[in-house]
């Protein structure tokens, strides 16, 4: 009996998969359009700054087919700009008005007929720019005198805060070592397969707009499109498509180019449809933030670090568009990694530069603290002639200090993150790892190991991005906190189970997850189980946090299904009761059938319990007519940041301890990775097959991020990695396969145990490769990515020989 | 000579799947367009409509190849198969898809259709492969989900499936 | 990334072709596989008043031996050449460098003579013509001739053809008695355009070395010295001479490291392949 064992932590096949493997997904470009949906196309900038004094768009407007052309004149008539977090004095229009602030910035739309003749349009507008000068470096963003993005801010500093915890003067004081690691992290972008696409439509009768995208949340973000279209929220529908080609937090970038094609469809009268070309996506549709970091640590003599200074300045691009800076305070609580460190101290800075506005995408804001933190702690050890692997196991936060409450108010909820680490040596052959070194190394060859220990947050507070503010200012504004999920199960007059969920899935397999959950609570199969994916703001259960991001599916969602199968179950078993004759307590479901425990013949098929109430409502007992049942659930733990400004940003934090052992080609500069080990303890795993799928898949963005990809710009602002053949996606011959080995800490605040895991390795694996690189080259400062030119710049530095 | 002019469409007729299709495309038309809005058949993807992702991927005469880097009326008289005409029959797999399934080798599926594509033609020219030129042989396709390892595992599973069946057969 | 517009020829002969590009050549594009100029098209980098097909054309899909020399007509694919089983044989430096054109998903459609027209700088052909000393057949409604590798290639992207010519066939001098030849290439990622990539020629008494992706276009230089300190010296002054391009790939000094590398070893490599 299926039911009995037990069908979640199994990898059962997908239910996603026979549609998508015979051609019959149904993503955004795949549905029918209303008649007379027009087809948009957007020119863009090739300014990277630049006062626009004048846009000629008569040509375009007369040419074929075209409905309409719409520049940043009618859309500041006709909407208000995307309102930032921050109160500051920044104008975030989805299209520039007056003003260019980075190469590929919408400057006009022509809605047509078809996508090809509103590019022949495009080609018919003229734009008379006055370029100003362009800023790419955040640092140089600072300097006083620097030109400014956004005049009325009067520099480039969207927000300058301090934080201090503890006592880290005197601990710095104190130590014997002061220990730094200087670091810029780049830009990159996990760019789904898929690239953005929308439908907008407006009913003005009813003042409303609907529009239909691949977006993915969070639907914090509704309230911030509805303000900027000056509408109530219930008059912005929103919806997503069955099924999404892939996301990592990317597509949460749509919601300008959604505001602006809503404007587009209200001026042209007609839907209007746009599929985001990959040129458009890679130029102009969002990024992840890239950070100048120095990171300091007062450390003894023994590699115990006693107190950790940041100095982060987070370049958010041209734009300051919500939810950022969230990138920056994502980590606020966690800046202390696995290690138990009570002194801190941080400065964080946001400045504005000519690039593309930044966003959601895997890791968020991970690889960047991470990449600090990890190179930090391998430097420590170098600079003290000290394990690396001994650096990090003592400062690890102990086993019985869970759940541990971070310096900077973060509350750890489970781990045994020594436990895990000494399995991952053991099972993962870190011995004959560093033997393979010394032997490889004897025979000449340039080998290095790796090692990184990372904490993984999930599950985002709603509260967090407030700790960007004062203490003042959040009291202003009001409190914000919790992680709202929500899942609904219904049952039909046929007596099945449909399952609806707010989660947007965008291809890591809810669906299959939530049948299982609600499978096993009702005693059926996952193929008896239903499950809508899509979402529908007006017409589905949904909060802010709904939405597909921060790995909340497994901890939050997937626990709110457990929790709604559960209390629907309970008025299942109340209503048998009167049925069986036997009490509530004594009912169980079990291989598609109710009946009492202990006397299975006195039963009854689920599914004519689960109809009765559809066909005889007035047999009910205690007239609870079970139809439906909606769960909304938040932890507690997720309480707004405190005066003192601390913060628990997310619910749960698995634990990743990495290493690997890498060759470099001394001709070529090439990095091979000869072996990768994770060690993941992401809490109770739901689907043994998705988890190993985000390892993997997590695997391949951060050797991207590593080795191959950067979104790179000249000084003057020109975006040199336009096409796939300039932003270079690893393949199958770069990506290795790891050895991918798992403890189990479940989590205590979720509803199954289970932790996120999407992100993890986006983390770990940037920095766990560099540090194994920097082994093997002797090198104190390196910055991803990191390519051949870079590398045989540092072999011959070394070698003392002229590259 | 055949001059079609680039203000008119023009009739565009070939195989597809088996079975004799047609429609009208102007001369600039791409392939991927014509199939996916004129023929409705949405199962191959556009990821990059420069010819490096492979989402697109279908087989023309035989070989598989870019539709993104195909004008519709280039394919007049061909005869191509795309994801569409994998399985057997509806509500069946074909080996190559089951062990895709088995395997979690896709997740968005967004590059899937390409992939199958491709390994169903390679499969048949090389039953028994190694797992490095399965790999050379994908790096003709961009994945941002799976991070290959479980495709190359599935390739492996159906091309090992495929030679029982050819032996049990035989 | 739609195209522009454009009026698509369908040419049945060669005498068709020529005539259209006669009347009209500075406005045609001429499509062979399309895996070069269809994203020239998408991205209207390329905005042709006509796109001449020329695959239909009889007779131009022919692999055929010349004298001393194997000729590859317009329309041959990569992949047909490379299923050649007279490839390895006949010229094994073409043999070496074809899987490393693109990927076997555009090898399958993209033509030998379609990477000659293209000239790219990093591409594969172009380098190998160039390094064998081959020669590129033009026609025209004025005639046909030959124009050897090293003339045809004139900068970035740019060829000797004029407007109304067609390549009819490369024209690739079959291997020699006593030579050695080899092909490498370093690239980012398996299948990307070279960084550096060299192809090498070796007799007795020296090497002939061609080196692709660092200058405009395919460069070759002759009697490189076998012997091993003479041979790092002139591959220095080589490299110390290239214009080499400085790009998000590749700095101009790693490429110029690169060749020094990749040049060594490739000579070697052709010098193990004669003995």
């Amino acid at each position: 009996m299926a039911a009995a064992s037990g069908w979640l932590g199994r990898s059962i096949e997908r239910v996603e998969d026979a549609a998508l493997l015979t051609g019959r997904g149904r993503y955004i470009d795949d549905l029918g359009v209303l008649p007379g949906t027009l087809h948009a196309a957007i020119l863009r900038s090739s300014h990277a700054h630049a006062n626009i004094r004048a846009i000629e768009t008569k040509a375009a407007a007369a040419a074929p087919g075209v409905a309409a052309v719409i520049t940043g004149a009618e859309v500041s008539a006709l909407s208000s700009p995307l309102v930032p977090v921050l109160r500051a004095p920044l104008e975030g229009w989805p299209i520039a008005v007056g003003r260019v602030r980075y190469v590929g910035e919408p400057i006009a739309v022509v809605v047509a007929a078809d996508r090809y003749l509103a590019e022949d349009a495009l080609d018919l507008i003229d734009v008379d720019y006055d370029p100003l000068p362009a800023l790419v470096d955040p640092l140089a963003a600072l300097e006083p005198g620097a030109p400014t993005l956004h005049d009325k801010l009067g520099s480039n500093v969207a927000s300058d805060r301090s934080f201090r915890y503890g006592d880290p003067e005197a601990a710095f004081a104190a130590a014997p070592h002061r220990i730094a690691v200087d670091i810029r992290y780049p830009r990159n972008s996990c760019t789904p397969i898929e690239t953005f696409g929308l439908v907008a439509d407006y009913d003005a009768g009813e003042d409303a707009y609907d529009i239909l995208a691949n977006f993915m949340g969070p639907f914090s973000l509704h309230a911030v499109m509805a303000r900027a279209l000056k509408i109530p929220g219930n008059r912005l529908r929103l919806r997503t498509p069955p099924d999404a080609g892939g996301s990592f937090g990317v597509k949460q970038g749509l919601v300008p180019t959604m505001v602006l094609m809503a404007i587009a469809a209200r001026v042209a009268g007609r839907p209007v449809k746009w599929i985001e070309d990959r040129l458009e996506h890679l130029v102009g549709s969002v990024s992840a933030t890239n950070r100048v970091t120095r990171l300091a640590a007062a450390v003894d003599d023994d590699g115990r670090v006693r107190a950790l200074d940041w100095d982060q300045v987070e370049d958010v691009g041209a734009h300051l568009r919500a939810p950022e800076p969230a990138t920056l305070y994502r980590m606020h609580g966690n800046l202390t990694g696995a290690y138990d460190i009570r002194n801190v101290t941080v400065r964080n800075r946001v400045v504005l530069t000519n690039k593309t506005p930044s966003g959601l995408n895997r890791g968020f804001g991970g690889p960047q603290v991470y990449y600090a933190l990890e190179r930090l702690m391998q430097r420590i050890a170098g600079e003290l002639r000290l394990d690396p692997l001994d650096v990090i196991r003592r400062n690890l936060i102990p086993a019985d200090a869970f759940p541990y409450r971070t310096a900077s108010g973060g509350l750890l909820d489970s781990g045994d993150y020594g436990r895990a680490i000494e399995k991952a040596i053991d099972e993962g052959g870190l011995a004959q790892l560093l033997a393979w070194r010394e032997s490889a190394r004897a025979e000449g060859r340039v080998c290095g190991v790796g090692l990184t220990a990372v904490v993984e947050p999930s599950v985002s507070n709603m509260g967090y991005i407030a700790t960007v503010l004062t203490p003042e200012e959040r009291r202003r504004a009001g409190p914000k906190n919790g992680a709202q999920a929500t899942a609904t199960i219904a049952l039909d007059p046929g007596g099945a189970v449909t399952v609806h969920i707010a989660s947007a899935p965008q291809g890591q397999g809810h669906r299959t997850v939530v049948a299982q959950i609600v499978a096993d609570a009702l005693g059926l199969t996952p193929a008896d189980i239903r499950v809508i994916g899509e979402l529908d703001t007006a017409r589905d259960a949904w909060s802010i946090a709904s939405g597909n991001y921060s790995s909340r599916f497994a901890p939050a969602v997937a626990g709110t299904v457990h929790l709604a199968a559960l209390r629907l179950r309970a008025r299942l078993a109340h209503s048998a009761a009167g049925k069986l004759n036997v009490p509530a307590e004594e009912i169980e479901f079990v291989g598609g059938k109710v009946r009492a425990r202990g006397n299975p013949d006195n039963a009854m098929p689920f599914a004519r319990l689960a109809a009765s109430d559809h066909w005889s409502p007035g047999e009910a007992s205690d007239g609870d007519h079970v139809l439906r049942e909606t769960v909304f659930w938040t932890p507690p733990q997720l309480a707004a940041p405190n005066d003192a400004d601390e913060i628990n940003a997310q619910l749960c934090h698995a634990f990743i301890f990495d290493f690997c052992g890498v060759e470099i080609d001394r001709d070529t500069g090439a990095v091979r990775i000869d072996k990768y080990v994770t060690m993941h303890d992401c809490g109770r795993v739901l689907h043994p097959g998705m988890v190993a799928g985000q390892i993997t898949g997590g695997l391949a963005h951060a050797i991207g991020a590593a080795l191959y990809e950067e979104y790179a710009y000249a000084p003057d602002g020109a975006f040199l990695a336009g096409t796939f053949a300039d932003y270079l996606l690893p393949t199958a011959t770069e990506v290795p396969a790891p050895l991918i080995l798992h403890t189990e800490s479940p989590s205590p605040f979720t509803p199954l145990g289970a932790k996120g895991v999407g992100e993890g390795n986006c983390m770990s694996t940037p920095v766990c490769i560099a540090n194994a690189v920097a082994d093997a080259l002797g090198a104190a400062t390196l910055d991803l990515p990191l390519t051949p030119t870079k590398i045989c710049t540092l072999i011959s530095s070394r070698e003392g020989a002229a590259p | 000579m055949p001059r079609l002019s680039a203000d008119a469409r023009h009739r565009v007729a070939f195989v597809l799947n088996g079975r004799a299709v047609e429609g009208q495309a102007e001369p600039r038309m791409l392939l991927t367009d014509f199939l996916r809005h004129v023929l409705g058949m949405t199962g191959t993807h556009v990821g990059c409509e420069h010819g490096v992702c492979g989402a697109c991927t279908v087989e023309i005469d035989g070989v598989p190849a870019r539709a993104c880097l195909m004008l519709a009326v280039q394919a007049d008289g061909a005869i191509l198969r795309t994801v569409e005409g994998l399985a057997p029959e509806p509500g069946r797999l074909s080996l190559l898809q089951q062990a895709f399934r088995r395997h979690h080798a896709l997740q968005c599926g967004f590059c899937t259709p390409g992939i199958l594509m491709s390994l169903d033609n390679y499969l048949r020219d090389n039953p028994d492969p190694r797992e490095d030129d399965v790999r050379i042989f994908l790096t003709g396709h961009l994945c941002r989900c799976t991070g290959y390892v479980p495709i190359v595992a599935a390739a492996l599973d159906a091309a090992a499936r495929l030679r029982e069946m050819k032996e049990t057969q035989t | 990334m739609k195209p522009a517009r454009f009026d698509y020829v369908r040419a049945e002969s060669l005498a068709e072709a020529h005539d259209v590009l006669a009347a009209e050549g500075g406005e045609v594009s001429v499509l062979a596989g399309g895996q070069s100029l269809l994203p020239l098209l998408s991205t209207r980098l390329a905005r042709p008043r006509v796109v001449l097909d020329i695959m239909r054309i009889r007779g131009l899909d022919v692999i055929s031996h010349e004298s001393q020399a194997i000729r590859i007509g317009a329309t041959v694919r990569q992949a047909k050449l490379a299923a050649w089983p007279d490839l390895a044989g006949g010229q094994p430096l073409l043999a070496a460098a074809l899987p490393f054109i693109g990927h076997a998903q555009t090898r399958t459609r993209g033509t030998v003579c379609g990477s000659i027209a293209h000239a790219d700088p990093s591409a594969e052909i172009p380098l190998v013509m160039l390094a064998l000393e081959g020669a590129i057949l033009l026609s025209s409604a004025r005639g046909q001739r030959r124009v050897c590798a090293a003339e045809f290639f004139t900068g970035l992207m740019s060829t000797a053809r004029e407007e109304d010519e067609l390549i009819e066939a490369a024209i690739v001098p079959r291997r020699q008695p006593g030579h050695g030849y080899a092909f490498r290439e370093f690239a980012r990622r398996h299948g990307d355009f070279a960084i550096v990539a060299c192809a090498a020629i070796a007799d007795e008494r020296g090497a002939r070395l061609a080196i692709g992706g660092v200058a405009d276009r395919p460069v070759a230089f002759d009697g490189l010295p076998l012997d091993e300190a003479a041979l790092d010296e002139a591959l220095d002054r080589i490299a110390g001479a290239l214009d080499a391009r400085d790009d998000l790939h590749a700095s101009a000094d790693y490429r110029r490291h690169l060749v020094r590398r990749l040049g060594r070893a490739t000579i070697a490599e052709a010098r193990q392949c004669r003995a």
